[in-house]
């Protein structure tokens, strides 16, 4: 496995691609920070940040690095490794540099200026989102053997998380909102890694008690320790699931 | 060494594969022919375990190849069409599969210096022309003397005198005493190698015999004119009944 991962991270550190992400998610970081006064509010900014780009760049980026390496995959099939060690590897060397660049990026702004739990919260959310985004790309690239199409796919997959969802989410509220809808609603979140990152960060900022009676109920379950935990896995599951889905795909997939 | 039973592909409707039985043996040279997109290639990747076959069974001396890997060591497969990662040099390919081979057998170099690859190890994969590519490939089917050896249209888009080269080393190999399994159109450059065809046709395989007993049996002494006497008699077979 080892010397199949090195390979990858070799390849991934020569791209410049990861470098440029890397400098402008620290720019980001960097001037949200000695924006605003206070570190409560560059967090939000950062959150934002974080919440819009992380997830777009981390699917693009893998989903046509996959289709890049199709002829690597081929050339290492004919070789002594296993199916799922070939995936698994591509898996790993994408996620841990992905995550390392977002690490270097925003994780060492975050850690000077905010050194709390919000800001360590913030990181591994950041974290999180990098790898479940870099899983639904493996999902998007395994559907369709078009690169044209699986982009798309990718593009569609960030379209509906960072924006449409949130839509679907307001118009429900305000069509349904004379019926008690708000344990839905705090289950409503747990279908999108997006949301449910972003009002886990919001709930421990202090602007949550802006967001009324909803806020109040997704207080009621976010804030505490088991809602706590519970999202995070929720955010767990949103990777290990569109990756496992992949390798079963690529198990069964004639090259 | 290679058995494979009742093996059936499907590409959507499309049957690539129908009922496949065939068996290799150590030692034997196969030429693999047919018209153009009668499963030859499809049969080589499923060995491979490239494609996986909807039924059927594939046997590597004696164990399903079905989820298995390892025995991919003792196999050199050489593409129609090699594909590599654009932006790595001919050296930087060489040494990854050497790295992921991890073997300490000792490495068949011979292709690489009659090829004189070396030189060229600080060119990348991109700017090759198609008979360098193919060389490549060649240079890393033979590299770690695998006991079988899959070549997929071998001498398409060499030029002479590559493609004298590979079939010297193809004649030596085969001495070696390991199988050989070749697919190719070009039949007359084929005489001096093979000891049985296989002959497929629309994914069925029509005929596995030895040269021996197809040359008595159309009394000719070349392989291209006596496959090309069998076409004709079932041919007129065809059109008599």
């Amino acid at each position: 496995m080892n010397r199949i991962i090195k390979i990858i991270l070799l390849d991934i550190l020569k791209n410049k691609i990861v470098l440029t992400y890397t400098l402008i998610l620290a720019a980001l970081s960097w001037s949200s920070f000695a924006l605003e006064d206070n570190s409560a509010k560059g967090l939000l900014t950062i959150l934002n940040v974080i919440l819009f780009t992380v997830p777009l760049v981390s699917v693009l980026f893998s989903t046509i690095y996959l289709y890049n390496s199709s002829e690597f995959i081929e050339l290492l099939l004919s070789q002594p490794v296993k199916r799922r060690k070939i995936w698994a590897s591509l898996f790993l060397g994408l996620s841990s540099s992905m995550v390392f660049a977002f690490m270097v990026g925003a994780g060492i702004p975050l850690l000077i200026n905010a050194p709390n739990s919000l800001g360590l919260m913030m990181i591994i959310i950041g974290c999180l989102i990098t790898v479940i985004f870099v899983a639904l790309a493996f999902l998007s690239s395994i559907l369709t053997r078009d690169k044209a199409k699986g982009i798309g796919i990718a593009i569609m997959i960030w379209l509906f998380f960072a924006l449409l969802f949130d839509g679907i989410v307001l118009f429900l509220l305000f069509q349904l909102s004379d019926y008690p809808i708000e344990n839905f609603m705090v289950g409503l979140t747990a279908l999108s890694p997006i949301d449910l990152a972003r009002i886990q960060i919001l709930m421990h900022l202090d602007v949550s008690a802006m967001m009324g009676y909803t806020g109040a109920i997704f207080k009621d379950f976010f804030g505490t320790s088991s809602g706590l935990v519970i999202s995070f896995l929720l955010l767990c599951l949103w990777a290990i699931i569109p990756f496992f889905i992949s390798l079963k795909k690529f198990n069964q997939k004639d090259l | 060494m290679i058995t494979i039973r009742n093996i059936n592909k499907k590409f959507g409707k499309l049957s690539v594969l129908n009922d496949i039985n065939l068996s290799f043996k150590k030692g034997q040279c196969i030429a693999l022919i047919g018209p153009n997109g009668c499963g030859k290639t499809t049969l080589i990747k499923s060995i491979l375990g490239m494609v996986i076959p909807n039924s059927g069974l594939i046997e590597f001396n004696g164990k399903s190849i079905l989820g298995e890997y390892l025995y991919r060591e003792n196999i050199g497969y050489m593409p129609q069409i090699g594909r590599y990662p654009d932006n790595m040099t001919i050296g930087q390919i060489i040494e990854m599969i050497k790295k992921i081979r991890n073997s300490n057998q000792e490495l068949d170099e011979d292709l690489l210096k009659a090829f004189e690859l070396e030189k060229m190890f600080d060119k990348q994969m991109r700017t090759l022309s198609g008979g360098t590519t193919q060389k490549v490939s060649a240079v890393l089917a033979f590299l770690f003397n695998p006991d079988v050896l899959i070549l997929d249209e071998p001498t398409a888009g060499l030029d002479p005198l590559a493609s004298e080269i590979l079939k010297e080393k193809i004649i030596r190999e085969k001495e070696n005493g390991k199988l050989i399994l070749i697919t190719s159109h070009l039949l007359s450059e084929l005489d001096d190698l093979i000891t049985e065809i296989i002959f497929m046709q629309e994914g069925k395989v029509h005929f596995h015999k030895s040269i021996e007993v197809i040359k008595a049996e159309t009394n000719e002494t070349k392989i291209s004119k006596a496959i090309a006497s069998i076409l004709k008699q079932k041919q007129s077979k065809n059109q008599n009944s």
